[in-house]
């Protein structure tokens, strides 16, 4: 083929995430030739939106943390459906993967020791966030981002793939993408592929994430026929902003909370009260006066209820706003004004502050913010296995938010840079590995061809609709049918809207040339949008119980079959098709950690 | 409430281009990002643009308003009069690739080149000591979102292709400079500054720091510390015959 780039590595990574450049800098230095594909420039990825912090057990401020209090504060966050040796492997790890930062010129907060410092969040037993400021993503972009310049790993900025591309024993050969510049075709050949594109949220309305957040690594890794985990589970961070609405869903971070801040609806009420669940009731304050002890005294007195783990702080926000008591857009008050002083939020909260004043016009020194759910993150992803990060296609790996099981039913916060650089780093090295000992022919002309042509194919019809309309109908259909509070005959219709939309997204067209085109790149991103709503959509009707990040009016509460059962995708031609399977089952003495508590 | 905005935005590539004019709804609260997306999706669905977090945290909507270089996610509608006419076009700085989106090679070449963190050994423990105060500086320059606004206002390279070999630009001798007060870092980085990176090329005109949507104090924390320690290796023989690589610096 002429017309098209092409490149033989050991190792691509898809993506420069937190998870895709770890991945990277670790192939390097196992020795792989290694590329980054990444869709936008080098440094922007969606990573650089976290801002609470690392979770990760080094009992800096709290001594008596470890790994197995994080490993246990894990799997109850994801209500015990995590894979019990992924959430093990990451408690253990996630200490040393903080370290090497520094060593690559990370500059944490420090206690007064000199010692990284830790902050406390939701769900986790003791203050145990790598922190600095509200930043911390940027700071570990920045940190990988620096360490790849520095190691000379090729990166391929703008690109975007389109296909992995296999052999015919049905073995990972390459990928296959465009250049967003000019629109021109690359081949990636390589015996390893690690998908590190993170999650799903443009296919929702209200989302806190950027627009390379597609589901395409879902999507890829379904089409070359590896299987998704418990695509249901969609966390709805807590705390998005509400008003005004062109930046409604951009996130407001859990440190509001972690610092003190507080949540009230229109009465003024402290109403995180009244929604305590009994399965944490035992370590949640019961009166304001002890919650509000806890911030200095976390040793005689339990968390407050603003802390609970963010599928219950979601549910209770999403509750009082439907109960009429909301704030004036539509929201709940998170306070810090009343509770801080301004230069102790400014110190602690600078982008926060920034944001608001930019974004809101709303000075959080002076006044409440007004917040509601956004959708967030999946747990969901790519079915891997725990040691290796190795989907069940011979050279496939997934790191990050696209692997799924780390999580469970609902994620807590903080746990996600850590996944990214735990599980990151054995991609990198378990897709070292594989190439060491694999070649791989080159790709055929036609398989090729196939590749251009499916791409390219919206550029030859004519008269079809405008793949932003699509995506708006989707992004409704997916906000109100399939959000936060799920009942069987809403997913239903939202099944049978997506299907209309696959039949419309075939026909679509698009306008202008192959340079830097977003409505092209809108066109090629819309069917693995459709793909991955599909799978949420299938796996969240068929989960008949209420659990973590999943919540059905018409099945409330958890139920016990369920709490033993993953729920598995896999393509079925152009479709999805589900199947019940077990939970792997935890081995005895890590299953005394919880008969402990 | 709602309002139909005068804008005019340079559409076009490496070859040539020009302003057009649109009409686009605008609402209450909206930035001039938004404005930009609707027109994407109703009038001209391949005008090219960078963007993804749209909340001033990625630094990738870069372009210039009405001439003056911003950050389009920051800029909200309600700061301008509604009968206004809105210019948008690329950075100037940058060769074009399309409508909004600029080349930004220059700049990655720059980071690039610089000679990469090298860190003491750390403690016997296994972690790094440092206070809170020594790593303050530093974190001020991290805060750096590589908007490259600053690179694209500095009247050292605006206007002068010619300088750009030899100055890396505001963004990049921070970076120097933020190594230079890392705590860990081992390196004696003022001769490349000056040498290298073009320190000297800088008249402390205080442009970059004006259009930093981070806020960040360049000049005066980064760029003007950065000449003093410079000056005082080139004056202070002792330093000067110090200056080993791996050896912790004064
Ligand atoms: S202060 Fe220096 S770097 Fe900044 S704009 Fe002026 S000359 Fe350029
Ligand atoms: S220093 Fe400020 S203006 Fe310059 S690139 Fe960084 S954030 Fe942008
Ligand atoms: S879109 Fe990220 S800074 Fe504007």
């Amino acid at each position: 083929m002429t017309d098209l780039e092409r490149h033989a590595y050991d190792v691509v990574v898809i993506g420069a995430g937190g998870a895709g450049l770890r991945a990277a800098i670790e192939a390097h230095e196992q020795g792989a030739r290694t590329a980054v594909v990444c869709k936008s420039l080098l440094g922007k990825a969606h990573t650089v939106m976290a801002e609470g912090g690392i979770a990760a057990a080094m009992g800096n401020v709290y001594p008596e943390d470890g790994w197995k209090v994080h490993f246990r504060d894990t799997m109850r966050g994801g209500k015990m459906l995590n894979h019990w040796r992924m959430a093990q492997l990451h408690a253990q790890e996630a200490p040393d993967r903080v370290r090497e930062l520094e060593d690559w010129g990370a500059l944490f907060d420090r206690t007064p020791a000199g010692l990284i410092s830790q902050r406390d969040f939701g769900g986790h037993r003791y203050a145990r966030l790598a922190h600095v400021g509200d930043r911390t993503g940027l700071e570990l972009i920045r940190t990988l981002q620096q360490r790849t310049v520095a190691l000379g790993i090729d990166v391929y900025m703008e690109c975007t793939v389109t296909k992995v591309i296999k052999q015919q024993d049905g073995s990972i050969q390459g990928a296959f993408g465009y250049r967003r510049e000019n629109g021109r075709f690359v081949l990636w050949q390589a015996p390893s592929v690690v998908l590190a594109t993170g999650g799903i949220g443009k296919s929702y309305k209200v989302t806190s994430n950027s627009w390379e957040y597609t589901g395409d690594g879902h999507s890829l890794a379904l089409q070359a026929g590896a299987t998704l985990v418990n695509m249901e589970f969609v966390q709805f961070h807590p705390t998005g902003m509400v008003w005004p609405p062109s930046v409604r869903g951009i996130l407001v971070t859990e440190s509001v909370r972690g610092d003190g801040g507080i949540l009230k609806n229109s009465n003024g009420s402290r109403f995180m009260f009244d929604y305590i669940p009994d399965y944490f009731r035992k370590e949640t304050a019961e009166t304001e006066e002890e919650a509000d002890r806890w911030y200095t005294d976390k040793k005689n007195n339990r968390r407050p209820p603003e802390l609970l783990p963010r599928d219950e702080v979601a549910r209770a926000i999403n509750s009082e706003v439907k109960a009429g008591r909301g704030s004036p857009h539509g929201g709940v008050f998170l306070d810090i004004a009343s509770r801080h002083d301004a230069d102790y939020i400014r110190k602690r909260l600078p982008s926060m502050y920034h944001q608001f004043k930019e974004l809101a016009e709303v000075d959080i020194t002076k006044e409440p913010m007004e917040v509601g759910p956004t959708c967030h993150y999946v747990m969901g992803g790519v079915e891997v296995d725990p040691e290796t990060a190795a989907a069940k296609v011979p050279g496939l790996f997934a790191a990050g938010e696209v692997a799924g099981g780390m999580h469970g039913s609902n994620r807590l916060g903080g746990n996600s840079l850590s996944d990214l650089l735990v599980f990151g780093r054995r991609a990198g090295l378990a897709a070292a590995e594989r190439a060491r000992a694999t070649t791989v022919p080159n790709v055929a002309d036609a398989v090729l061809k196939e590749a251009a042509g499916e791409a390219l194919a919206p550029f030859e019809r004519d008269g079809g609709e405008n793949p932003y309309t699509l995506h708006a109908e989707l992004q409704t259909a997916m906000n109100d049918l399939v959000g936060i509070i799920r009942v069987a005959g809403e997913m239903t219709e939202a099944l049978e809207r997506i299907e209309a939309l696959k039949v419309r997204a075939k026909a679509l067209t698009v306008e202008g040339q192959r340079p830097y085109n977003p409505g092209w790149h809108l066109a090629l991103d819309l069917p693995h949008m459709l793909r991955v709503s599909e799978c949420i959509a299938k796996a969240a009707l068929e989960r008949e119980e209420s659990r973590g990040g999943h919540t059905r009016d018409d099945f409330p509460g958890p139920r016990e079959e369920w709490g033993a059962l993953n729920v598995i995708c896999s393509a079925d031609g152009e479709d999805v098709a589900l199947t019940r399977q077990p939970l792997p089952v935890m081995p005895p003495d890590l299953a005394e950690i919880f008969e402990e508590s | 409430m709602a309002y139909e905005a005068s804008l005019r935005v340079w559409r076009g590539d490496d070859e040539g281009g020009g302003l057009e004019d649109f009409l686009v709804e605008v609402n209450e609260g909206e930035v001039v990002l938004d404005i930009i997306h609707r027109l994407q999706a109703t009038q001209a669905p391949d005008l090219a643009v960078r963007w993804n977090c749209k909340a001033g945290k990625c630094g990738s909507c870069s372009a210039e308003i009405n001439g003056r270089p911003r950050l389009m996610c920051l800029t909200r509608m309600g700061t301008f009069d509604e009968e206004e006419v809105i210019t948008i076009t690329p950075l100037r700085a940058f060769p074009v690739i399309r409508d909004l989106v600029t080349d930004v090679w220059f700049n990655y070449e720059k980071a690039q080149s610089i000679p990469p963190f090298t860190p003491r050994e750390r403690d016997e423990d296994g972690n790094h000591r440092m206070q809170q105060v020594d790593v303050e500086r530093s974190q001020e320059f991290r805060k750096c979102i590589e908007c490259f606004l600053c690179q694209d206002t500095c009247h050292v390279v605006r206007d002068h292709e010619e300088n750009k070999p030899s100055f890396a630009g505001p963004r990049f001798l921070m970076r120097i400079a933020e190594l230079d007060m890392h705590p860990l870092d081992t390196l004696d980085r003022r001769r490349a500054a000056q040498d290298d990176f073009g320190l000297g090329m800088c008249n402390i005109t205080k442009c970059c720091t004006e259009v930093c949507p981070e806020g960040i104090k360049i000049t005066d924390n980064a760029l003007i510390p950065m000449k003093e320690r410079v000056v005082d290796r080139k004056y202070v023989p002792k330093t000067w015959l110090g200056r080993t690589i791996g050896r912790r610096k004064d």
